[in-house]
C-alpha cells in the first residue's frame, strides 16, 4: 500500500508541475495577479508531494520491501541502514526520483527568496522551473516509475547495493552533485525569464549571481567528493579517469565557473549579457547532458545505469523541447547590439572575458573528445576511443594559460588598467613565483622536472599575486585589521577560491610527477620499501562485515625506524552479489604525502601481491577542491545580495504589473 | 545580420540533437548497438599483424601462439581498468593460460616499466604503439579481450577487464568447449 501512496504521490507532484508551468503564465499573459501569486504556492506545494514520495521510497527501502523492484535490485536485508538508505539513488529510477527533488528543493527556495523580486518575474522564473519539473515527472511515470512492484512473486532477499557504491562517500556524492546540476536550473530559469520579458538588464545579473554561485559550490563539492571516492574504492590510487560521466559533470563545472565571473561582468559593468545568458544556458543543458548520457546506453562506461532506448529517445525529446525552445528564444530575444565598448585593453572585463573564452574552450575540448567516439561510430567511420592522452594533451595548455591570466585577473580594474599600474606591483610575485617554480623540483625531487616547474611557478603565481592584491587593497586602511574587516565577503570568497584552485593544481601536477608505485609479491613478515618508508607485511587475517566476508591485511609502516601507521587493507566478498570481490585500500594521509595499500590477489602460502603506492600532495587535490566550495560559500553570504529591499529596481521598460 | 549570429548556438545543438537521434533510433531498431563487438571479426581470422615485440624489439606475428587456444589482451598504462585487470591476468597465466599482449597507443617506457612491476603474464607483448593492429582488432577501449581458437579463428570478443566472474562464466565453459571440439576434430 505504501509504494501505491508514493506513486500517487508523483501523480499529483506531476499535475502541480502543470499548474505551475501553466498557471503563473497565463497570469503574466494576462496581467492576473492572483494567478502569478500562485506560483508561490505551487512550489511550496510540488516540493511537499516530492518530498512525501522520497520519504516512501526511503520507507520501503529501510523496511526491506521487497516487492518494490528497485528496492529488489538495489537493496539487501543485511546493508547497514545508512546504505540502505543512500541505496535509494543507486540506480536509475530512485535517482530520478532525486534529481526532481532537489528540483522542487530549489524551486521552493526561489520561492521564499524572492521577496524583493517583481512579481512578474517571479512567477516567470517559477514557471521555468516548473516546467523542467513537468518534463522529469512525466519521464519518471512513463518510462522509471521506481515505485513499480515485482508482484505476485516479490523475492525474499535483494540482490545489493553494487559495492562499489557501499561507501560513504557515496552516500554524499550524488546529493551533492545533483544540488550542483539542478542548481544551474535556476539560473536558467532566471535567463529565460529575462528573455521572455525581454528586461535582459543588470538586475537580471544581480539575482542569478548568488544562485549560480550556490549551485557552482556544491557541483565543486560534489566533483571533489566523487575523485575522492575513486580514489579510495576503485583500489588502484587514481583519482580522474576522464570517464565520459566524470567529463558529464566537469562540463557543466566548466561552464559554471565562467558563467559566475561573467555574471559578475554583467552585474558590474552591464556589458556581455547575451554572452552571460547563453552561459547560464550552456550550464544547465549540460547538466540535462549528462543525464542523458548516463541513462541512454549511448556511452560505454563505468557509471552508466542501466541502458533503455526508449528511455533514450524520451530524454532526447525533451533535450530537444528544453535547450532547443531556449536556444531559439535566445536567438530571437538576446540583444543582438552590443554596445560601445567602454573598456579598454588590460580592463577587468577583458581579463574576465578571457576566463570565460579559456574555460568554454576547456569545456568544449572535453565534449568534443567525450562524443568524438560516438560521431566517428555513427558514421560508420570505425571504433575510436580517446583516452587521457588526448584530455591530458589538451587540458593542461588551456589550464597554464587560464592560471597565467588568473594572477593578473584581480589586480585590473574595470574599465582600463594603466600597464605599468598592473606589472609593478605584479613583478615581485613574478620573479618570486618563477624562481620557486624553478628550485621547487631540484629541491624536493633531486632534479629538475619541466613539468613540475611549470606546475609549481603557475601555482605560486596565483597564491602571490592574490597575496599581493590583498596587500594593496589593505594600503589606504589605518591598520591592516581595519582594512580586512572592511573588505566583503564576496572578495574574500575569490581569493579562497583562487587559492584553492592552485592548491588543486599543484597537488595534480605533484601526484601525477611523484607518485611511486610498486606492485609485489610479499610473504608474511616480508618488509619492502618505497620511497624512503618501510613496509612490513604481517599476515592476513579473516574479518566479517554486515554484508561480506574479508580477509584483512596488516601493513606496518614505519620511517628510520619509527613506527608511523598500522594499516588494513582489506579484499572484501560480498555475498549476495555472487561473491563480488571488492578491494578496500589502507591509506595513511599526510599533509604533503599519502601512503596507500591494496592487497592484489593471494599467491598461495600466506603470500600474497600487495600494491603500494607512495602519492606526495595527493590530498591537495581534494583540499583545493574544498577550498573552491568555501570561497563559493564566502561569497554566496555577502550582504549585498540580501540589502536590495532597501535600493527598489526600477522595473523600465517592463509590462505594467498590476498592483495586488 | 547581427540576429543571425545569435542563431549559430541554436543550430550546432540542432545538429547534434538530429545526430543522437538516428543513433538512438538505430539503437532501438536493433542494427546499432554501441556496446557490442562490431560481429566483422567474430569468427573471421584474427589479422595478420607484424609489429614488434615490446621487450625484446623483434617482430612478433600470431605465429607465436603456435596453433594453441590463446587469449589476445589489448591493454595500456594509460587504462585505469588495467590495472584492476593485470593481476588476474597473471594469475591466469600461473594457471598456463596463454595470452598475447597488445600495448595499445602506449608509451612503450611506461609499459616495460608497469611489466616490470605487475609481473607480465604475457608469452609476448605485442608494441601498437600507433594503434594500427587495435584499428584493425576494432577495439573501441581498453581493456579487451580475444579468445583465439587453433585455427587463428576469433570466438569472442569481451569488452573490459577480465575477472574471476568473467572467467568462470564466458571464457571458461567456451575455451573447454573448443578445446573438446579440438579433440574431436
Amino acid at each position: 500500500m505504501i509504494p501505491e501512496l508514493g506513486h500517487l504521490a508523483l501523480i499529483l507532484a506531476l499535475f502541480l508541475a502543470l499548474a505551475l508551468a501553466l498557471l503563473p503564465t497565463v497570469g503574466v499573459i494576462r496581467g492576473s495577479a492572483l494567478l502569478m501569486h500562485s506560483a508561490r504556492s505551487l512550489a511550496a506545494g510540488l516540493m511537499v508531494m516530492l518530498s512525501a514520495a522520497f520519504a516512501l521510497l526511503a520507507h520501503a527501502f529501510l523496511n526491506n520491501d521487497f516487492s518494490v523492484a528497485i528496492v529488489a535490485a538495489q537493496s539487501n536485508s543485511q546493508l547497514p541502514w545508512f546504505y540502505q538508505f543512500s541505496a535509494v539513488w543507486g540506480g536509475h529510477e530512485g535517482s530520478l526520483l532525486l534529481w526532481v527533488w532537489i528540483l522542487s528543493l530549489w524551486t521552493l527556495a526561489v520561492a521564499l527568496f524572492s521577496r524583493q523580486l517583481p512579481l512578474d518575474l517571479v512567477a516567470r522564473v517559477l514557471a521555468v522551473m516548473g516546467a523542467v519539473a513537468v518534463g522529469f515527472l512525466l519521464f519518471m511515470l512513463l518510462t522509471s516509475n521506481p515505485f513499480a512492484r515485482s508482484l505476485p512473486n516479490p523475492p525474499l532477499e535483494g540482490a545489493d547495493l553494487n559495492p562499489l557504491l557501499q561507501d560513504p562517500g557515496m552516500v554524499i556524492h550524488p546529493p551533492m552533485l545533483y544540488m550542483g546540476y539542478v542548481g544551474f536550473s535556476v539560473a536558467f530559469a532566471f535567463a529565460i525569464a529575462a528573455l521572455w520579458s525581454g528586461r535582459l538588464d543588470v538586475t537580471w545579473a544581480r539575482w542569478s549571481r548568488p544562485w549560480s554561485v550556490v549551485a557552482w559550490l556544491f557541483l565543486t563539492i560534489g566533483i571533489t567528493l566523487g575523485s575522492w571516492w575513486a580514489y579510495s574504492v576503485l583500489g588502484w590510487g587514481g583519482w580522474w579517469f576522464w570517464d565520459p560521466v566524470e567529463n558529464a559533470s566537469f562540463m557543466p563545472w566548466l561552464v559554471g565557473t565562467a558563467l559566475i565571473h561573467s555574471l559578475a561582468v554583467t552585474d558590474k559593468r552591464g556589458v556581455f549579457k547575451s554572452w552571460t545568458v547563453l552561459l547560464a544556458i550552456f550550464a544547465f543543458s549540460l547538466s540535462l547532458l549528462g543525464t542523458f548520457l548516463v541513462r541512454s546506453g549511448v556511452l560505454t562506461s563505468v557509471h552508466s545505469f542501466a541502458a533503455d532506448p526508449t528511455r533514450g529517445i524520451f530524454i532526447l525529446a525533451f533535450l530537444g523541447i528544453v535547450i532547443g525552445s531556449s536556444l531559439t528564444l535566445y536567438a530571437l530575444r538576446a540583444p543582438a547590439v552590443v554596445g560601445a565598448a567602454d573598456y579598454g585593453w588590460l580592463s577587468r572585463e577583458l581579463f574576465l572575458l578571457t576566463n570565460n573564452v579559456l574555460l568554454l574552450v576547456a569545456a568544449l575540448s572535453v565534449l568534443c573528445g567525450t562524443l568524438f567516439p560516438l560521431v566517428v561510430d555513427a558514421l560508420g567511420l570505425g571504433k575510436y576511443s580517446v583516452g587521457p592522452p588526448y584530455f591530458d594533451a589538451v587540458f593542461v595548455p588551456v589550464m597554464a594559460v587560464l592560471l597565467a591570466f588568473l594572477g593578473v585577473g584581480p589586480a585590473s580594474i574595470w574599465k582600463r588598467s594603466r600597464g605599468a599600474q598592473l606589472w609593478r606591483p605584479l613583478l615581485p610575485a613574478l620573479i618570486a613565483s618563477v624562481l620557486v617554480g624553478l628550485l621547487f623540483p631540484i629541491a624536493y625531487g633531486g632534479a629538475f622536472h619541466a613539468g613540475v616547474a611549470l606546475t609549481v611557478c603557475l601555482a605560486a603565481w596565483v597564491l602571490f599575486c592574490s597575496g599581493v592584491d590583498l596587500r594593496n587593497k589593505l594600503r589606504h586602511a589605518a591598520s591592516w585589521q581595519a582594512g580586512l574587516g572592511r573588505l566583503t565577503p564576496s572578495y574574500y570568497g575569490m581569493l579562497v577560491a583562487h587559492v584553492g584552485l592552485a592548491v588543486s593544481v599543484a597537488g595534480v601536477g605533484l601526484t601525477s610527477v611523484y607518485t611511486q608505485e610498486r606492485d609485489l609479491r610479499v610473504a608474511p613478515g616480508q618488509q619492502v620499501e618505497v620511497a624512503g618508508y618501510d613496509f612490513v607485511f604481517a599476515g592476513t587475517e579473516p574479518a566479517r562485515g554486515p554484508n561480506y566476508t574479508a580477509e584483512r591485511g596488516v601493513v606496518l609502516v614505519s620511517r628510520g625506524g619509527r613506527q608511523l601507521a598500522e594499516l588494513h587493507p582489506e579484499k572484501r566478498r560480498y555475498h549476495a552479489r555472487a561473491d563480488q570481490v571488492m578491494t578496500e585500500a589502507a591509506i595513511d594521509a599526510g599533509f604533503s604525502r599519502d601512503l596507500y595499500v591494496a592487497l592484489g590477489e593471494p599467491l598461495g602460502e600466506g603470500a600474497w601481491a600487495l600494491r603500494v603506492h607512495y602519492k606526495p600532495f595527493v590530498r591537495w587535490i581534494w583540499s583545493g577542491g574544498a577550498l573552491m566550495a568555501f570561497g563559493g560559500a564566502l561569497a554566496a553570504a555577502d550582504r549585498r545580495y540580501r540589502l536590495r529591499r532597501a535600493t527598489p529596481v526600477p522595473a523600465a521598460g517592463a509590462e505594467p504589473v498590476p498592483a495586488s | 545580420m547581427q540576429r543571425l549570429k545569435l542563431f549559430i548556438p541554436l543550430i550546432i545543438f540542432l545538429v547534434l540533437a538530429a545526430f543522437f537521434f538516428v543513433v538512438q533510433k538505430r539503437i532501438g531498431s536493433g542494427d546499432y548497438d554501441p556496446q557490442a563487438m562490431p560481429s566483422a571479426l567474430l569468427d573471421k581470422p584474427l589479422p595478420a599483424f607484424e609489429l614488434p615485440d615490446l621487450l625484446r624489439g623483434d617482430p612478433v606475428s600470431a605465429a607465436v601462439l603456435g596453433g594453441r587456444i590463446a587469449l589476445v589482451n589489448v591493454w595500456a598504462t594509460w587504462c585505469p581498468s588495467c590495472h584492476y585487470e593485470h593481476p588476474y591476468l597473471v594469475r591466469l597465466a600461473q594457471q598456463g593460460v596463454l595470452i598475447l599482449g597488445v600495448d595499445y597507443k602506449d608509451e612503450p617506457d611506461k609499459a616495460r616499466q608497469w611489466l616490470l612491476e605487475k609481473g607480465n603474464p604475457y608469452v609476448a607483448v605485442v608494441d601498437d604503439r600507433s594503434g594500427t593492429l587495435g584499428l584493425d582488432l576494432g577495439v573501441t577501449g581498453a581493456p579487451e579481450t580475444y579468445l583465439i581458437d587453433a585455427r587463428g579463428v576469433v570466438r569472442l570478443r569481451y569488452q573490459g577487464p577480465l575477472d574471476e566472474r568473467v572467467w568462470r562464466e564466458t571464457l571458461q565453459p567456451l575455451i573447454e568447449r573448443l578445446q573438446q571440439e579440438a579433440r574431436g576434430a
